[in-house]
């Protein structure tokens, strides 16, 4: 037996639904429209909301200052392979906590969702230090690995969740038959998580892209990501509204086609088990 | 159905994780503890290398003793409390509306979704300067065609407009989990209640708030854990002005603007403090509703 | 692909993005850290010029400047070596020198003539007589009005007006429907932005930050007027939410017509009569007010590049900063977009060319700079050296916070006597954690 809904309540509800939805979105759509105004424009009087002379200026200034393709290519490569390398580490000990628990699991899990909370600020000196010590300031491979470790916990955390929702007789059956760990993991285990591994990178990916204290605080001109890129249109002199807002849509847009294309997978990655 | 042989190999998976977070965590800690104790200013010359002064609990007694230590305290329990409540009282009307049969569920869900995407540095500079500015942002402009006198957003209501902000990015978040958790309520249970005449709020209240819940600790754990050390939005809406010194952003300027790294590193030792009294506060209920 | 090749190629993959991060890049480059003010974009845009004459090639980290702060301090106090220039004002070069962090440019060569460098530029860049940076710019402050509207008025912008005349002008310039404010300024929490301001202001009102013996003075009348004049006639005559404005919200609202008068950065000059502002053919220029005490209200700055010392590339650095602080540059810029947008304030010989006479701001911005004096910037004596600033290591940190005191009075979330009485508590406290009380 299916609910039965009136046409009239369907309408009310999209209608609310859409609302609410074009509200939340205004920001963004108002930053992409922004950017193609003059800055004349942007700042207009009322405001100007579609009929304006389009241009692609602001667009074409940003990218003679500052060299898009670069930020972008530290982003995609700090993002991907602080996840990557997270993830490698994440499902083995995911694995152990979801298949051979001990009375220590949760303590485990919440000790390492505890790190998180160390503020960044105050470990500033002490991780500056570290990486001018062993030559990691302003390279890639120093932060995607401080990244993998900041978003580590909640990577593991994850995985666990689904993990767990896994039947254990399923691998026991492939044990019976003579798997090995590795195969029972690689063969057995992985394909069944494949959704949950799917989101879960994800969900990091977008973590490690839109992180902004550390990715500025550690690179210069070399390992600087979109982050950074930011940086340098947040206020400069005169008038800047229609500039900012092309640098933004720059940044977000990669993230942002990606979420779009991903947002099912987000989406039934994102219950962290809560479903039962 | 864990032997011994499994039990060793499962330890020796999660040693990589461990090790890695356990070194991620112990360096800085015990350099910052370390730092705290000292005199190190590094402007004034002060350097590891020159040998740092023992200085005792003084670093302490004075980051406690400043007159911007307890407000600080506060303003980060009032900007966690309040985007906690709005993320999670929006959330969960959102995630049931989401939930009912309508046009394009597809488009509007990505609509809610997308301020996830955005990097908390490009939200808050278009917060600022393009939504709230007192003169040119949209909503002066929506205030003028409405006869009214454009509000100083960031000025006369700061925390409030930091903590819209911050909602707004943490909102899809918390609409995405609590509707996963909505969708697999039981339907069933749902129209029998209807059936039997139980009125709208009951319905929420006695089953679907009941069935959130462990969806409902999630969204407050996770949003608490990033929430606790927000940082980007007020570096760039209002600098710590106007009542928008969290505790986090108190450390910062011991660190950066005044160049007190003793200071700011006992700064940092007491957010580590206040971060595991929430944390254990917080580990309480969620630990129990983890079991579930 | 099964999934056994996808892990492979995972693996692979996070395995050659981290080993070719590491690697080191051998060419020979020099990275500068900058700030991302309309002059320092310009000379990005020359830069291939200087790459072509020495096959030095250049990378740009250009930042916003508080982020830029924060980093290039950070930097340099971790020897942390991520750049080859840095960009940094008055306030930190001597300090930076004084700790020997910094390559004195004590050898640059005979064609780029030190001696050029407005005196008032190269003592704010020395420590004990050793320039440590060289200017890009250097600015003063002045009073930066609308010509139309002061007409309009009835009144008359003398050369060297004082407070009381500011203030009953703003007033007359005020027209609340047509959205026009007599005066725009600083009132954004931060060292550098309202903090500079109010304190250049105080010095014309009496005012110091410390005596002799390094008390905090907060406790002061002079303070206490200043503060009280500033609110008084900002509330009465400046824009809505002006406690959140700092040098860009200003320049905009001037630009757009919005500001009666402007005290700001000379600098602006150039941009308030150029290409972006509807008022660039009524703007006046006169020096910063006083209230006949002997001092004026303006400031002293440069920005400035300079090496810090470790440097693998410090020839080629000095050679990059002997070309871009050279009056050769200041040709470049000059034939390229006119004489009004070359970067002012740090050479001598700039204000004897006649083709830069002839712009309308140059003589004001020259007397403006000639009447500041670090070294004797407050009615009654002090022991620190600056105008809004004293360059000392602790300053940034408490005037940082002062100016949010004082910001949160300027929006009425307290009194005036609550901001100075907790900006005096702030002051004692961090000069005693430092060791000076």
């Amino acid at each position: 037996m299916s609910r039965t809904v009136t046409k009239q309540r369907k309408m009310i509800t999209t209608a609310a639904a859409w609302t609410i939805g074009l509200i939340i979105f205004f920001p963004i759509y108002w930053t992409i429209l922004t950017s193609f105004k003059t800055e004349a424009q942007a700042i207009n009087d009322p405001p100007l909301f579609f009929a304006f002379d389009w241009t692609l200026e602001n667009y074409a200034l940003v990218q003679e200052r500052s060299d898009y393709m670069k930020f972008l290519w530290n982003s995609v490569i700090i993002a991907g392979g602080s996840t990557i390398l997270g993830i490698l580490v994440a499902i083995p000990a995911a694995w152990s906590m979801a298949f051979v628990p001990s009375k220590r699991t949760k303590d485990v899990l919440l000790w390492m969702l505890s790190t998180k909370m160390l503020p960044a600020v105050g470990v500033l000196y002490p991780i500056s230090l570290i990486f001018v010590q062993f030559d990691l300031l302003d390279t890639r491979g120093g932060l995607v690995v401080v990244l993998m470790l900041i978003n580590l916990p909640i990577i593991v955390w994850m995985l666990y969740t689904y993990f767990k929702e896994i039947p254990g007789e399923i691998l026991e059956a492939a044990r019976m038959d003579g798997a090995t760990l590795k195969e029972e993991i690689l063969y057995v285990l992985t394909p069944m998580a494949i959704p949950g591994i799917a989101s879960t990178i994800l969900l990091n990916f977008i973590l490690a892209w839109n992180e902004a204290f550390w990715t500025l605080n550690l690179t210069a001109a070399n390992a600087a990501p979109l982050t950074a890129f930011i940086a340098s249109y947040s206020s400069p002199e005169g008038l800047f509204f229609a500039k900012l807002s092309a640098a933004s849509t720059m940044a977000i847009t990669p993230i942002l086609i990606l979420g779009w294309f991903s947002q099912k997978q987000l989406v039934r990655g994102l219950t962290f088990g809560a479903v039962k | 159905m864990a032997t011994k042989a499994s039990r060793s190999a499962a330890r020796f998976m999660m040693a990589p994780a461990v090790v890695l977070l356990l070194g991620w965590m112990l360096v800085p800690l015990i350099m910052t503890l370390w730092f705290s104790f000292t005199k190190y200013l590094p402007l004034r010359g002060d350097s590891i290398d020159r040998g740092l002064d023992w200085v005792g609990f003084a670093n302490y007694s004075r980051f406690l003793s400043s007159s911007s230590f307890w407000p600080s305290v506060q303003t980060t329990l009032v900007m966690v409390g309040g985007v906690l409540l709005i993320t999670l009282v929006l959330g969960i009307l959102l995630a049931i509306l989401l939930d009912q049969p309508m046009w394009g569920q597809g488009v509007v869900r990505i609509l809610v979704i997308a301020p996830f995407f955005v990097m908390p540095t490009v939200s808050a500079l278009v917060w600022k300067n393009m939504l709230m500015d007192p003169v040119n942002g949209i909503f002066a402009h929506l205030w003028r065609f409405f006869g009214a006198e454009p509000v100083a957003w960031l000025q006369d209501a700061s925390l409030s407009s930091i903590i819209m902000i911050v909602s707004w990015q943490w909102l899809p978040f918390a609409t995405l989990i609590l509707l996963t958790a909505i969708q697999s309520l039981d339907s069933e249970q749902l129209e029998a209640a209807e059936m039997d005449g139980a009125p709208v709020l009951k319905r929420f209240w006695f089953i679907v708030l009941p069935h959130l819940a462990r969806a409902i600790t999630i969204v407050v754990l996770i949003q608490t854990i990033f929430l606790l050390s927000i940082f980007a939005e007020i570096f760039v809406t209002t600098g710590g002005a106007f009542g928008t010194r969290t505790l986090t952003y108190l450390i910062f300027q011991r660190v950066i603007d005044s160049q007190n790294i003793g200071l700011g590193s006992a700064g940092g030792v007491y957010a580590i403090i206040l971060a595991n009294i929430v944390a254990i506060f917080l580990m309480r209920i969620v630990g129990k509703n983890l079991d579930a | 692909m099964s999934l056994k090749s996808t892990l492979c190629a995972a693996t692979a993959l996070s395995l050659i993005t981290a080993t070719g991060a590491f690697a080191a890049d051998p060419s020979a480059t020099i990275t500068i850290a900058t700030v991302n003010n309309g002059d320092m974009i310009r000379m990005q845009g020359y830069t291939d010029k200087f790459t072509e004459d020495t096959g030095i090639a250049v990378e740009w980290v250009t930042l916003e400047e508080n982020v830029l702060r924060q980093r290039v301090t950070t930097d340099i106090t971790t020897k942390g070596g991520a750049f080859d220039i840095m960009t940094i004002g008055m306030y930190e070069t001597p300090i930076w020198g004084s700790n020997g962090w910094l390559v004195p440019l004590d050898d640059l060569s005979e064609d780029y003539n030190v001696g050029d460098i407005l005196p008032a530029m190269a003592g704010g860049l020395s420590h004990d007589g050793t320039l440590y940076a060289a200017p890009f710019y250097g600015e003063s402050s002045m009073i930066m009005y609308r010509t139309d509207l002061m007409e309009a008025a009835g009144l008359e912008m003398p050369d060297a007006p004082t407070w009381d005349f500011i203030a009953e002008a703003a007033a007359a310039m005020t027209d609340r429907d047509a959205d026009i404010n007599g005066i725009c300024l600083r009132g954004k929490a931060g060292w550098g932005e309202g903090g500079a301001f109010i304190t250049a202001m105080s010095n014309s009102f009496g005012a110091r930050w410390f005596d002799m013996d390094w008390n905090a003075q907060f406790d002061t009348e002079p303070w206490a007027n200043t503060l009280t004049f500033y609110k008084n006639m900002m509330d009465a005559s400046g824009p809505t939410g002006y406690a959140t404005n700092g040098f860009n919200e200003n320049l905009s609202l001037f630009n757009q017509g919005k500001c009666g008068m402007w005290i700001d950065a000379t600098v602006a000059a150039s941009f308030v009569t150029g290409d972006d502002s509807t008022v660039a053919d009524s703007v006046g220029f006169a020096l910063a007010p006083d209230t006949g005490l002997g001092k004026r209200s303006n400031w002293l700055w440069a920005w400035a590049l300079a090496i810090p010392a470790g440097t693998q590339q410090e020839a080629e650095a000095k050679q990059f900063i002997e070309w871009a602080t050279s009056t050769g540059y200041i040709d470049l810029v000059a034939e390229n977009e006119g004489w009004a947008n070359v970067p002012p304030g740090a050479r001598t010989s700039l204000y004897e060319n006649p083709n830069y006479q002839a712009v309308p701001f140059a003589q004001m911005t020259l007397d403006s700079i000639l009447s500041a004096d670090p070294n004797d910037s407050t009615v009654e004596p002090s022991p620190y050296v600056g105008i809004q600033f004293a360059a000392i290591p602790e300053f940034a940190g408490i005037a940082t916070e002062v100016s949010q005191e004082f910001s949160a009075a300027y929006a009425g979330q307290q009194t005036i006597e609550e901001a100075l009485e907790k900006a005096q508590a702030i002051t004692n406290d961090a000069m005693e954690a430092a060791g000076y009380r």
